[in-house]
């Protein structure tokens, strides 16, 4: 029997910055790189471009009603063409970028703040309390989403609050009972075991062990709801409650361009490809996201080629 | 199994009551009921009518106890705009909305199964490519866009389908085709992933090992392994459409829940939407039993 | 040469990963004939299961790659056959069974369907092939198999279900029958059976037997021949008498060394001196379920007293009421006098630092999430008074080095380090608290037997420096020999017998005892027939 006093130092390799190892995971798949790109675009637009163009966009302009898109001889805003009172859709969507994503990120925000909260009680704390908040979450969990958007929205004022309000209560579950199961499950491994053996208080195992390990894959919940909840906002305010004009949103816009889809079909196309890329864009950067925080699955974005692509 | 069923109908009775008691004060709560009740043009008199004939000027909980009394008979008054029993009214568009449900859902299901089983079996491959970035678009599609797109280009463009309505076969191809995309991606996506991980499991490589052909290890050893996160999928998707497919119904004029919601909101019918919303949720509880006795059926360690 | 019914010849295959390219085996060759048992020895890593899925056609490609070679079975390559001709080989001609009978076996479908499907796959009618599914099972031993045949793999115990998959194995009379790791997740009494029950299968069809393996003593109860691999070579051949006493490869004189229950066994303490734990019997119910009952023991300051036990004796559970991990239902434990059953979490709190745990599986009990610096000072950061927060670096790197690893490691994580690495931060971790007595739940059950053999050095010369106790507490008995001052026996939630070491494996008492001691084996085959022949004489003495 032997036990070499050190071991030898085996190839154990330095730990890189996390940021650049982020980003040289993201590069490594080329299209969740190009989604965050594209993600970039769009949040830079909401925070910056809403305010720059906010006059362009509401300037009414007859002699542009519907002007077709692909016109290059015109001001850049008129590229992707005029709405109905002829105002630059271009400038439009960027400008409706801003409601758009103030929703969603609203929603999505309060929902994985409060809904993870209630999980991690749930999971650790007395059955009663538990139970309570689970058939909570059942009721809401009845319903479809937007349908009882629809429902609140009709009894109260659709404002930009009410709809983050509105859309945020019914992602609750979602996160509730992701956060819970993991908790029940992250409780019984063996490093919590071995963490409540040095005495750790259940703040510390609760923070500091277990929601580490819970975090990744709520964010990964978070990116794909996110997709989610624009597509409701989206659809709200295509049935006419969700926000009111003069705001807007791309839904709004998409149901505003309807009427005119056979003589114009760029009015509604525009804005409903702004929503779609978005989308796609969340939902490829959420994939993305769930092998580079896996730490099983991780080396498939570590390493140039996939040996088996 | 019994025992749970009954544990289970218990639990969504209580959930339902809590629906019902959410809906009642949110109703009476946030406003004037008349104004929910009536439209919006009705008179001081005729809300003053309402209100003795309906006992609203009655205490909240005297209401409240006679709300409960007629839900529990089925009793959610006229329809003001439709003359009839509004649960009537709900009951006739909650056929035509199962109908597009029934439809849509089994075709989604099994398409999902079918080509997400192949992509995850030959991972990575030029099928899997294409499943998976079709999949990826199908989930990120707003339903409504491409609905009014699909408009332009068959409808409109092309002439090959009609736009709205129910009349003939033809008339649900594109509602159907449009409530398809969405669920499908969705589900394929989790269908893909599920396999991926049982091919790799013990038990397929026992089987491997036992000789059998590729089509007994993916849809007998793999599949029924990988349905229970499907299931899960496929619920949440069906209480979505049996909700009524409220954009696409809309939008084809498709006389289902989804709809006849809709329109009488924008008409102000509030006991038809009360219906509808009951109606719907009754049906979801139902929905979710079933696939809890599914998940029994397939996997035989779940005992309940 | 072509005589061999399985011949492999200079098989080489890679496997391309993350980290380049491993070549899993190289130049590998060996063979087995009708009514053979050959035995291929190595520890994790060691390639000593590739060969064998490559008989299976079981190596995906890619990432693996059959670099060369030729599998040769009744004369013809594998290697030239095309999938079909390979598919149809599988389960009819070369079967094969594995380690972890629960999780092969498909949890959805009946034992009677899985075993009959052998059959059916290869062409056998459907009543045909469950009748003899049937006959198969009752001829492993599954006791009422008629009633069984419709039951699904968990309502079978682990044992059971290990019968099951050999039954299924032998579904279609194969001529060989591959077997890997068959044994290793079950109890000591129960790995015996199996092996029994393979050695009579054998004799009865006259199969070839190719046991995959990493335990000396299988090797010893039930093999001809044995190859020994090691980094993906072969090292060594030979008979498996000719293999334990002559070695001739340094590897496999190293791994012959390393291999527990053959060394001098400890003295016993001097019980003169007052005890550091009192366990008074103490118990625990789950329900109506009893899971310990009535557990006294002592441990002495510096002493090392392992309990023992198989699956269900209530070893476990010991540990975890004696940590306050669940609380035990009567019964107390006295620490230096003070009652840990009773104590108020404050008490405890202060106590915790005197009494840590090693966990089995250092996977799972390093948080993946923190660093290793992160990992061992978080026993300052709970219990500040320790040391202050300047010193913790120095202290962390003093720790690393006393469990014999390099300090400059300490930002890195879990997952960079190897199993007995991670297992050397898990004592660490436990030692930054000061402990005076650490309870080792199965500490080394995980590793590889050469590991095993370091970390076991490790905690000898931390006692000795640090006058720890220790609570072991392990099924391996050899292990436990070597290491333990006085062993505890426990079964189905009681004490049976307790002893100091060369009192419980020299002169066992109890019945149980030396059943346990019968069925565990010996890596030197002669004395491991003499054992097997007291084993047989204790079944029909019962």
């Amino acid at each position: 029997m032997t036990d070499t006093k050190t071991l030898p130092p085996q190839n154990i390799p330095a730990q890189t910055h996390p940021a650049k190892q982020i980003l040289m995971m993201l590069w490594r798949d080329k299209l969740a790189f190009c989604a965050a790109i594209f993600i970039l675009i769009v949040i830079f637009c909401a925070l910056f471009g809403a305010p720059l163009l906010e006059d362009v966009a509401t300037k009414q302009n007859l002699r542009g009603r519907n002007a077709a898109p692909f016109d290059f001889s015109k001001d850049w805003v008129f590229w992707l063409g005029g709405d109905a009172l002829g105002r630059p859709l271009l400038a439009r969507i960027v400008v409706a970028s801003q409601n758009t994503l103030m929703v969603a990120t609203g929603a999505v925000v309060v929902s994985l703040a409060i809904g993870t909260t209630l999980g991690l009680i749930a999971g650790y704390t007395t059955r009663m309390g538990s139970q309570i908040i689970m058939r909570l979450a059942d009721v809401i969990m009845s319903f479809p989403s937007l349908l009882l958007a629809v429902i609140v929205l009709y009894m109260l004022v659709p404002s930009v609050g009410n709809l983050i309000i509105v859309l945020a209560i019914t992602r609750i579950p979602v996160y509730l009972r992701t956060s819970r199961a993991e908790v029940l499950e992250i409780r019984e491994r063996m490093f919590v075991q071995a963490a409540r053996v040095m005495g750790a208080s259940t703040n510390r195992i609760v923070f500091k062990h277990i929601l580490p390990v819970v975090f990744p894959t709520l964010v990964t919940i978070a990116t794909l709801d996110f997709a989610f909840v624009m597509l409701a906002e989206s659809s709200l305010s295509f049935l006419g409650i969700g926000i009111q004009p003069p705001e807007i949103t791309w839904g709004l816009m998409v149901a505003q361009g309807k009427a005119y889809l056979t003589t114009a079909w760029w009015l509604s196309f525009w804005p409903g490809l702004a929503i779609i890329l978005t989308t796609l864009s969340l939902n490829l950067l959420s994939n993305w996201m769930r092998v580079a925080l896996d730490p099983v699955q991780r080396w498939r974005l570590e390493i140039g080629k996939k040996s088996n692509g | 199994m019994t025992a749970f069923l009954q544990k289970r109908a218990f639990a969504s009775l209580i959930s339902l009551m809590g629906l019902v008691v959410l809906v009642f004060f949110l109703s009476r709560l946030t406003g004037d009921p008349t104004t929910l009740y009536l439209p919006v043009d009705a008179s001081l008199e005729s809300r003053e009518q309402f209100r003795e004939l309906h006992g609203l000027n009655d205490p909240i909980l005297v209401q409240f106890g006679r709300y409960v009394g007629d839900l529990v008979q089925f009793d959610f008054g006229m329809s003001i705009r439709r003359s009839a029993p509004a649960i009537d009214v709900v009951l006739q568009a909650f056929v035509w909305t199962l109908q597009l449900a029934l439809i849509t859902m089994t075709l989604v299901t099994v398409a999902a199964i079918v080509i997400g089983s192949i992509a995850a079996f030959h991972i990575g491959g030029v099928f899997d490519r294409i499943a998976t970035f079709f999949s990826l678009i199908g989930a990120s599609a707003p339903d409504f866009w491409i609905a009014i797109i699909s408009i332009v280009i068959f409808s409109v463009g092309l002439g090959w389908l009609p736009t709205s309505g129910t009349g003939t076969v033809w008339h649900w191809i594109l509602p159907i085709a449009v409530l398809f995309i969405r669920p499908f991606g969705l589900i394929l996506q989790v269908v893909r992933g599920s396999m991926v991980s049982t091919l790799s499991s013990a038990y397929v490589k026992t089987a491997r090992a036992k000789g059998l052909r590729n089509k007994p290890i993916i849809f007998v050893h793999a599949l029924r392994n990988a349905m229970l996160p499907v299931i899960t999928v496929i619920g949440d998707q069906a209480a979505a459409l049996l909700n009524g497919a409220v954009v696409v119904e809309t939008i084809f004029g498709f006389p289902g829940v989804g709809k006849l919601m809709i329109d009488s909101i924008l008409q102000r019918d509030f006991t038809v939407v009360l219906a509808a919303i009951m109606v719907t949720a009754v049906a979801i509880f139902v929905m979710n039993i079933l696939i809890d006795i599914l998940y029994a059926v397939l996997d035989p360690r779940i005992r309940y | 040469m072509a005589d061999h019914l399985l011949e492999v010849r200079n098989l080489s295959v890679d496997f391309h990963t993350a980290q380049g390219t491993v070549h899993a085996v190289r130049d590998v060759s060996w063979h087995l004939d009708r009514g053979e048992t050959l035995a291929i020895l190595g520890e994790s890593g060691s390639g000593k299961s590739v060969s064998a899925s490559a008989i299976m056609n079981l190596i995906d490609c890619p990432p693996g790659e059959i670099v060369s070679g030729e599998l040769l079975f009744d004369g013809q390559d594998l290697l030239k056959m095309t999938d079909d001709q390979r598919r149809d080989l599988n389960g009819r001609r070369i079967a094969m069974i594995f380690q972890d009978p629960l999780s092969h076996l498909n949890p959805v479908y009946t034992v009677g369907f899985q075993i009959a499907e052998i059959m059916t796959a290869h062409g056998t009618p459907k009543d045909e092939a469950r009748a003899r599914a049937l006959e198969l099972m009752e001829r492993v031993g599954i006791p009422n198999a008629a009633d069984k045949i419709d039951s699904y793999p968990h309502e079978f115990s682990g044992g059971q279900r290990q019968r099951l998959m050999i039954a299924m194995a032998l579904g279609m009379k194969p001529d060989i029958l591959i077997a890997d790791e068959p044994t290793t997740a079950l109890d000591v009494t129960v790995q015996a059976q199996i092996l029994d029950l393979l050695e009579e299968l054998q004799a009865e069809t006259q199969m070839g037997l190719l046991l995959i393996t990493h335990d000396l003593g299988v090797v010893a109860e039930v093999a001809d021949r044995v190859v020994v691999m090691n980094s993906g070579e072969i090292v060594e051949t030979g008979t498996a008498t000719q293999v334990y006493h002559n070695p001739t490869h340094p590897y496999t004189k190293q791994l012959i060394g390393a291999v527990p229950g053959t060394g001098e066994m400890a003295e016993p303490m001097d019980t003169a001196i007052k005890p550091i734990l009192e366990i008074n019997k103490m118990g625990k119910k789950y329900g109506a379920f009893t899971a310990l009952q009535d557990a006294s023991l002592t441990v002495l300051p510096g002493e090392t007293v392992a309990i023992v036990g198989e699956s269900g004796s209530g070893k476990s559970t010991l540990a975890k009421t004696l940590l306050r991990l669940e609380d035990a239902t009567s019964g107390e434990a006295l620490y230096q006098g003070r009652d840990l059953v009773t104590m108020d979490a404050a008490e405890l709190f202060a106590l915790r630092r005197e009494i840590q745990m090693v966990f089995q599986d250092p996977t799972q009990s390093l948080n993946p999430r923190m660093s290793v610096y992160d990992i061992i000072s978080e026993a300052f950061v709970i219990h500040p008074e320790i040391l202050p927060k300047e010193k913790w670096t120095a202290r962390v790197q003093e720790l690393l080095e006393q469990v014999g690893l390099n300090a400059s490691h300490m930002y890195r994580y879990p997952h960079q380090f190897s199993g007995g690495q991670r297992q050397r931060i898990a004592i660490a971790r436990a030692l930054a608290l000061e402990p005076k007595l650490i309870v080792c739940d199965e500490a080394v059950s995980a590793l590889d037997v050469s590991i095993q053999a370091q970390v076991i050095t490790l905690l000898n010369r931390l006692q000795e420096e640090l006058g720890l106790s220790y609570l072991f507490i392990a099924h391996d008995l050899p292990l436990v020999r070597d290491f333990a001052h006085r062993v505890v026996v426990m079964q189905g939630g009681r004490i049976v017998e307790q002893g100091p070491v060369a009192q419980i494996f020299d002169a066992p008492r109890e019945i149980y005892t030396r059943n346990l001691l019968a069925a565990s084996l010996h890596p030197d085959p002669e004395v491991q027939a003499a054992r097997r022949a007291e084993r047989l004489d204790l079944q029909e003495a019962v």
